[in-house]
């Protein structure tokens, strides 16, 4: 286990040219903690997940990784017609581990069908990843980062078209992720989901706000610089709800 | 059925196929799920020049195939590079060229009798040493699809990820168009250049309907486009068809008597109760 925290960002500027697409980001994820990643389209959630990753030129501040990172991306992003099972997708976690010349082995299979196991999915090892619903492609990318051995995990909207039980069943495995001494970023719109991680960093172009989700999601300006104004209150539901722009559920 | 095999020329003809149909029918299971189809097309148009000239030059084709294909591939680099040109225009105004080219030299005087075997292949007049040379590069290409298998199969599944997971996409982009052209390179001698984008693509496809896994997909495709080449050649020594282009005709025969097979297995699985997570 590193000591200090997992990541540390100050006055983090970054981009994909010399244009900053993110400003002014500071925050600091400890073992075991889990961040949620709040903001619109477009506002620089993935930007920053890119820059944690090292994939995306620092412009400005500090930044500093303690950990190697583990990308789990949207389900949409991967090729839903590859001809790859459940096994095959984990494995690909452990390809940077190996010389570029070297398939992996008895060994590297074995790694991915304990992930697997751990995310609840042993028994859908063989099944082909497209025919997998939303919620089982997800846990087969928490599988690939974890046999990535990934200390720092970085969810890009990890419950993005799921289900109420699917997102609840994930939840809870992020939940004990954590609990073994990882450090879980979420990227979400979900202001509830947010609510239930032990950080809050709101982003849109630059940091709005940072903190625990008590003290930063009761604030109706961060919001409301956050989204744009766009929220809206669901009669009904406890708390408030964000609906953020050009956001849609697939 | 053995009266062919008696003739050395079939024999040499039999074995380039069963070559081609190995390399061709590997490599296409990439150029499928890469989106390379036409790409592969566009290669093999770019060799004609290189391959006129060799012939003019009197030396194995392979000489002329080589740098046609290094100077395609840089011309399409650059052209690409040019503000408000895509890539789809850069390729198609460089194989237009690269092509037209090959034309000009074909059509001039010093152009000996027999260039349209170079369009359509020659695959009864493959000699020992084109043999030599083919067994050559199908290792190449076999080998390099057994190095990179786990890197092409990352960057094919998700380009955004591929880097944090220690794979370049640049990297496989480029490795499998160098492993596209040997692949050509081999075919074009058998199968001319106009129909040689037939074995990188309709084994694949039919493979496709029939394996829902990369490394089977291509042992079947291999197997296909060797099997579906031995009997276009037989086709044509019964028949007296032309030799390349009755392979072709059958890899797309096969590939058509694939699809009600494919439509089956869709609908039986289909049928099947839908996966359903549990959790632990």
């Amino acid at each position: 286990m590193p000591a200090g925290p997992l990541i540390e960002a100050a006055g983090l500027s970054a981009g994909y040219d010399s244009a900053p697409a993110i400003s002014a980001v500071g925050f600091s994820l400890s073992a075991g903690q889990t961040l949620a990643l709040l903001g619109p389209n477009g506002g620089g959630k993935t930007t920053l997940l890119r820059a944690v990753l090292g994939e995306l030129r620092l412009i400005e501040g500090t930044l500093r990784v303690r950990a190697r990172c583990g990308t789990v991306p949207q389900t949409e992003r991967s090729r839903l017609d590859y001809p790859v099972s459940a096994l095959d997708v984990a494995t690909m976690g452990t390809l940077s581990r190996l010389s570029w010349w070297r398939r992996p082995g008895r060994a590297e299979r074995r790694a991915a069908a304990q992930a697997l196991d751990r995310v609840g999915l042993g028994p859908f090892a063989e099944e082909t990843f497209g025919r997998l619903s939303g919620g089982q492609r997800q846990r087969v990318l928490i599988a690939r980062a974890l046999v990535q051995d990934a200390g720092v995990l970085l969810l890009d909207e990890p419950f993005s078209g799921l289900d109420r039980p699917s997102a609840e069943g994930l939840e809870a495995l992020i939940g004990e992720l954590a609990g073994e001494g990882r450090g879980v970023v979420i990227a979400t719109h979900d202001l509830e989901q947010a609510r239930a991680c032990d950080l809050v960093l709101c982003i849109n172009k630059r940091q709005i706000a940072c903190g625990e989700p008590e003290a930063v999601l009761a604030d109706v300006e961060v919001l409301e610089a956050t989204y744009g104004g766009a929220i809206v209150e669901i009669p009904g539901v406890e708390g408030r709800a964000i609906l953020p722009p050009h956001h849609h559920h697939h | 059925m053995l009266e062919p095999l008696q003739e050395p020329f079939m024999q040499r003809a039999l074995a380039e196929v069963v070559l081609v149909g190995v390399a061709g029918g590997a490599l296409g299971c990439w150029v499928v799920f890469y989106g390379l189809s036409y790409a592969a097309e566009s290669l093999a148009h770019s060799l004609f020049p290189g391959l006129v000239a060799a012939a003019i030059a009197g030396v194995p084709l392979l000489l002329g195939a080589t740098p046609a294909i290094v100077v395609a591939a840089l011309a399409i680099a650059l052209a690409a590079r040019i503000a408000g040109v895509s890539r789809e225009a850069a390729v198609a105004v460089v194989v237009t060229t690269m092509f037209g080219l090959g034309v000009l030299l074909a059509l001039s005087p010093q152009s000996p009798p027999g260039v349209e075997a170079l369009l359509f292949g020659d695959v009864f007049g493959v000699t020992d040493a084109d043999l030599l040379t083919a067994t050559g590069l199908v290792v190449v290409v076999l080998v390099g699809l057994r190095l990179l298998h786990g890197r092409l199969l990352v960057a094919g599944f998700d380009r955004g990820t591929a880097r944090s997971l220690g794979v370049s996409p640049a990297f496989a982009d480029a490795a499998l168009l160098v492993l596209l052209a040997a692949g050509i390179v081999v075919a074009v001698q058998g199968l001319g250049n106009l129909l040689v984008v037939a074995v990188f693509v309709g084994p694949a496809a039919t493979a496709r309907q029939l394996s829902d896994r990369m490394l089977p997909m291509m042992v079947l495709s291999a197997t296909i486009a060797a099997l579906a080449g031995v009997a276009g050649l037989y086709l044509s020594y019964y028949a007296g068809t032309a030799g390349g282009a009755s392979v072709a005709l059958t890899i797309v025969a096969v590939y058509l008597l694939s699809l009600p097979a494919g439509h089956l297995r869709a609908t039986r699985r289909r049928m099947l109760p839908a996966a359903k997570v549990t959790i632990a």
